[in-house]
């Protein structure tokens, strides 16, 4: 599995904590799980306290509950409903602001400055989702700068999954359980038999650097394999699946299939699935004005696909039905975005099932289309 | 901000105002100050801000050998296009672009072109036009189809007159309802394709205007035997960055913004026969 190809060590169960606070100390702003409102979110942690410890969640399609886990686990749940784009692609980001000057008027200057931050927890399927969002902003001719500030300089501590959630489809999409690069620092939690540890996977030079500053040793051999049976538990444990190959020639056959107005019958156009997804990049921009109307501001927030005004040219919107929405979402994750990004756009983390309301379950909608029981073209 | 910035419109002056027809009118613009002059390449567009109100993605309409002067026709549909009305000589306009695909002006030399526009349409085909009649012998036979919905609504009115006037170059005008004063076509302009002289081995047709009469258009242009690769269309489609970042734009695979607007048919070919894509 990779283990022994880079330099491992093993930290105790004191060792959040103290990256944590090393990441701190490197000024670092850490960014980590915290439990709100009965589900793991991602929000500032200041020490290793903040962590929440002893968690495991269930998830179903429509359906998520955090419950306590009696073995004091730090990394006992999966995915909720926050991912890093909350970080790195903001949800609402001002892109200038601009004062009336006569009949013109002038930018003001925009601070592009971001406190260099740490993500603590970032599980493999998210540094896919990550690394899905580099190429869009950072791999075309003209990188987006709030992206790029907010991305340059991230320290990223990526956690091996031990346990797979009942949404969980990674292995299907192969972004997990186990990630082999993207991060700085890479733990996995051996918490088996009264023992409570950290294997850690050291990914940057930087990372090494942090890590020094906590108590450590090398891995030995038995660690080693500790280590891989937890990713093993992982892989074996994966709520759902999903046949990856061949599906965007499936679903683009598929475009005029009755399928789409079944699940329309469902899905009620809400857009958590594309607020929740990791990869889903939309946005749109409001232009405002103060009350004199000489100080106006452009505003980026996070935009829906799944909205009627998404699609709104002059005359009415493109996409008028919820079945049309709802195949522009699943056929660009699933089929064109391969067209334009070489790569699928979903990553397996689940989110969209657990989130949606009606418990509209992709992996099966997919299947749907791979199977034939969704008719090829309406006769 | 910096000037890298894909989303900072830069300040233009509007050095003109023309009224065309009761809902379009044309800007004339120039560099804020002295800024450097503005290269564009025939079919690409420029997000337009009105500052405070917003931001439209609209067509260049100017003569692209005219780098001093920018020219967009607009017809008031929102907000950010009436406000674009409201705008006076000396007023200054927000300026992001060029954006986009070209028409295959130059790639085509040598051949017969057509030019089929609807409504507004006539807009972002009119720098083609104009790079073609710069470059007259350049081409073979020149020929525009253009259908309005009234004669009122005829876009362009001196600019077609001169065309006209051109011995080398036919231009068809049709109107969807006339009233007793118009003497000329009245019907669809896809009705006009099956009269129009053409080498179909040699020749590139242009079009843009609602989907459904370039659909219709090309079906009748396929009909006499032109390839679908030769037949190009401007495609539009919501934009909020026109970067390729906001997503809106999509059409299948493609981002309109970046992949487009202007399209080779054989690329759309399927996705235009699909309904809501």
């Amino acid at each position: 599995m990779g283990f022994s190809e880079r330099e491992t060590l093993v930290v105790d169960a004191n060792a959040p904590g103290a990256i944590v606070s090393a990441l701190n100390r490197a000024g670092f702003e850490v960014i980590g799980p915290t439990v709100e409102s009965g589900s793991v979110v991602y929000g500032p942690i200041s020490t290793g306290e903040n962590l929440p410890r002893g968690f495991t969640d269930t998830q179903e399609p429509g359906h998520y509950r955090l419950n306590p886990h009696a073995d004091g686990s730090y990394f006992g749940y999966v995915v909720g409903p926050h991912s890093w784009k909350r970080y790195l692609h903001p949800p609402a980001v001002r892109l200038f602001a601009a004062r009336r000057e006569g009949k013109g008027f002038a930018l003001e200057a925009q601070p592009q400055e971001a406190p260099p931050r740490a993500f603590f927890g970032v599980r493999p399927c998210e540094l896919a989702a990550i690394a899905r969002q580099d190429r869009i902003f950072l791999g075309g001719a003209q990188p987006d700068p709030t992206y790029r500030t907010n991305r340059e300089g991230a320290f990223l501590v990526a956690v091996q999954c031990g346990r797979a959630g009942g949404t969980c489809f990674c292995a299907s999409m192969g972004t997990g359980p186990r990630a082999a690069a993207g991060f700085d620092l890479a733990l996995t939690e051996l918490s088996d038999g009264g023992r409570h540890e950290f294997v850690v996977e050291i990914g940057s030079p930087r990372g090494r650097d942090i890590l020094a500053k906590v108590p450590h040793r090398l891995a030995t051999e038995d660690d080693l394999n500790a280590a891989a049976a937890v990713t093993a538990r992982a892989q074996a444990g994966m709520g759902r699946s999903l046949e990856a190959e061949g599906l965007p020639k499936a679903l683009l056959a598929g475009l005029e299939s009755p399928r789409w107005e079944t699940t329309a019958a469902r899905c009620l156009s809400c857009a958590n699935c594309t607020m929740v997804c990791p990869t889903c990049f939309c946005t749109t921009v409001e232009d405002t004005t103060d009350l004199t109307g000489d100080h106006a501001e452009r505003w980026r927030r996070w935009d829906s696909c799944f909205t009627l005004d998404f699609s709104y040219i002059h005359g009415g919107a493109v996409r008028r039905t919820t079945a049309s929405r709802y195949r522009q979402w699943l056929t660009h994750k699933f089929a064109t975005w391969f067209e334009q990004f070489g790569e699928s756009g979903c990553v397996g983390c689940g989110r969209c099932i657990t989130w949606c309301p009606a418990g509209i379950d992709v992996t099966e909608e997919a299947r749907a289309f791979r199977t034939g029981s969704a008719p090829k073209e309406r006769t | 901000m910096t000037s890298l910035d894909p989303m900072a419109p830069v300040p233009f002056r509007v050095l003109r105002t023309d009224r065309e027809t009761a809902d379009t009118f044309t800007l004339e613009l120039a560099p804020d100050e002295g800024g450097p002059p503005f290269g564009f390449r025939p079919g690409q567009f420029n997000m337009l801000y009105v500052f405070g109100k917003g931001e439209a993605p609209i067509s260049i309409s100017g003569d692209p050998g005219r780098r001093d002067r920018l020219v967009h026709t607009t017809r008031v549909v929102g907000a950010v296009t009436a406000g674009m009305g409201a705008l006076k000589k000396g007023d200054v306009l927000g300026v992001r672009g060029p954006f986009g695909t070209a028409w295959p002006v130059d790639e085509t030399a040598g051949s017969d072109v057509i030019f089929i526009a609807g409504g507004i349409g006539l807009a972002p085909l009119r720098p083609a036009i104009l790079h073609v009649l710069a470059n007259r012998r350049r081409y073979g036979r020149v020929v525009l189809l253009y259908g309005a919905r009234t004669p009122e609504d005829v876009l362009y009115r001196r600019d077609l007159r001169r065309w006209r006037a051109e011995l080398d170059m036919d231009v068809y005008v049709t109107v969807d309802r006339a009233s007793r004063d118009w003497h000329g076509d009245v019907g669809v302009v896809t009705a006009l394709v099956p009269r129009i002289p053409f080498d179909r081995d040699n020749c590139v047709a242009m079009l843009c205007g609602p989907e459904v009469m370039m659909r219709f258009a090309v079906l009748e242009l396929l009909k006499r035997g032109i390839p679908a690769s030769m037949v190009h269309l401007s495609m539009e489609r919501n934009m909020k960055c026109a970067v390729g970042f906001c997503g809106h734009c999509q059409v299948g695979p493609h981002f309109v913004c970046k992949d487009g607007p202007v399209f080779r048919y054989d690329e759309l070919a399927r996705l235009l026969k699909i309904r809501e894509v």
